[in-house]
């Protein structure tokens, strides 16, 4: 059987699925927002996978538009993200979550 | 067939090195993981035909937010114990199996097809070996007035408050 869209999305899938379960779990920030980096090249995959396959023999290009998006969003994501890690770190000396629950109810 | 087979060597490594990134004890390898699956992704990218992705790829996941993620690590080191799991660990495992069948269910049983119709695309037939791949295509895409140029302004736009954004968080305000 050869390769297809099927697996490419599934694979997708997977990176994604273990993206949350990490973004879940950890008692890292820095880890934290590493895993949302992995679900964010999930979602990538999908969408170059759909330009590619989802009609035959020929290369859709506004999935790989969305992509180079998803890449812009990422990347001041990650700055923007850091920079509060960062800032409540020479704060509060933690970078665990749970020690930084100020504005929970 | 040669692609299959990258896609098959791509995929393992790919989400060896995601489980590596969520289960390994030490910050610092989990990033060395994680920069390792940037590259496994920008490798299945080219399986895609999206040649210039993978360039992006490479170069902003793994050059740029990989050292950005590694300065991060340096600058926090005496606070972190590792990196270890909260009291949801058996929970989230249960919610992100359930999660994952339900994807890969509705994934697999959609009928996908869809007609062409007037989007813009290239013919995989158009693309010859050493010829300039789909570049010039995406850029028109991105460029061209009827195209995708509102979005391409707006997102430089926020890559600008983005940093000025970090600038201004991470300022100290003591000086």
């Amino acid at each position: 059987m050869s390769v297809g869209l099927e697996h490419y999305l599934v694979l997708a899938s997977v990176l994604f699925c273990i993206g949350v379960y990490g973004a879940l779990t950890k008692r890292n920030a820095v880890v934290i927002l590493m895993c949302i980096e992995l679900m964010l090249n999930a979602v990538n995959i999908a969408l170059v996978a759909f330009s590619r396959y989802l009609v035959p023999d020929v290369v859709l290009i506004s999935g790989q538009v969305f992509v180079i998006f998803v890449l812009v969003v990422a990347a001041a994501e990650a700055t923007v993200g850091l920079a509060i890690i960062m800032a409540i770190y020479r704060n509060r000396r933690s970078v665990d979550p749970k020690d930084n629950d100020l504005m929970k109810g | 067939m040669a692609l299959d087979v990258a896609f098959w060597i791509l995929a393992v490594v790919s989400v060896a090195s995601a489980l590596a990134v969520v289960f390994l004890k030490d910050v610092f390898r989990v990033a060395l993981f994680l920069v390792l699956c940037f590259f496994t992704v920008a490798g299945i990218y080219v399986t895609l035909n999206a040649d210039f992705l993978a360039a992006v790829q490479v170069l902003v996941y793994v050059g740029a937010v990989g050292i950005l993620l590694i300065f991060a690590i340096l600058f926090t080191r005496d606070a972190q114990h590792g990196s270890l799991f909260n009291r949801l660990k058996y929970p989230a495992l249960l919610f992100a199996v359930v999660l994952l069948g339900t994807m890969i269910y509705s994934m697999t049983a959609t009928d996908w097809s869809v007609t062409l119709g007037a989007k813009a695309h290239v013919p995989i037939a158009d693309l010859q070996p050493g010829g300039t791949g789909l570049t010039g295509s995406l850029g028109a895409a991105l460029f061209n007035e009827d195209g995708f140029l509102l979005p391409v302004e707006i997102a430089g736009l926020m890559l600008l408050a983005a940093v000025l954004g970090g600038i201004v968080i991470m300022r100290d305000k003591d000086k």
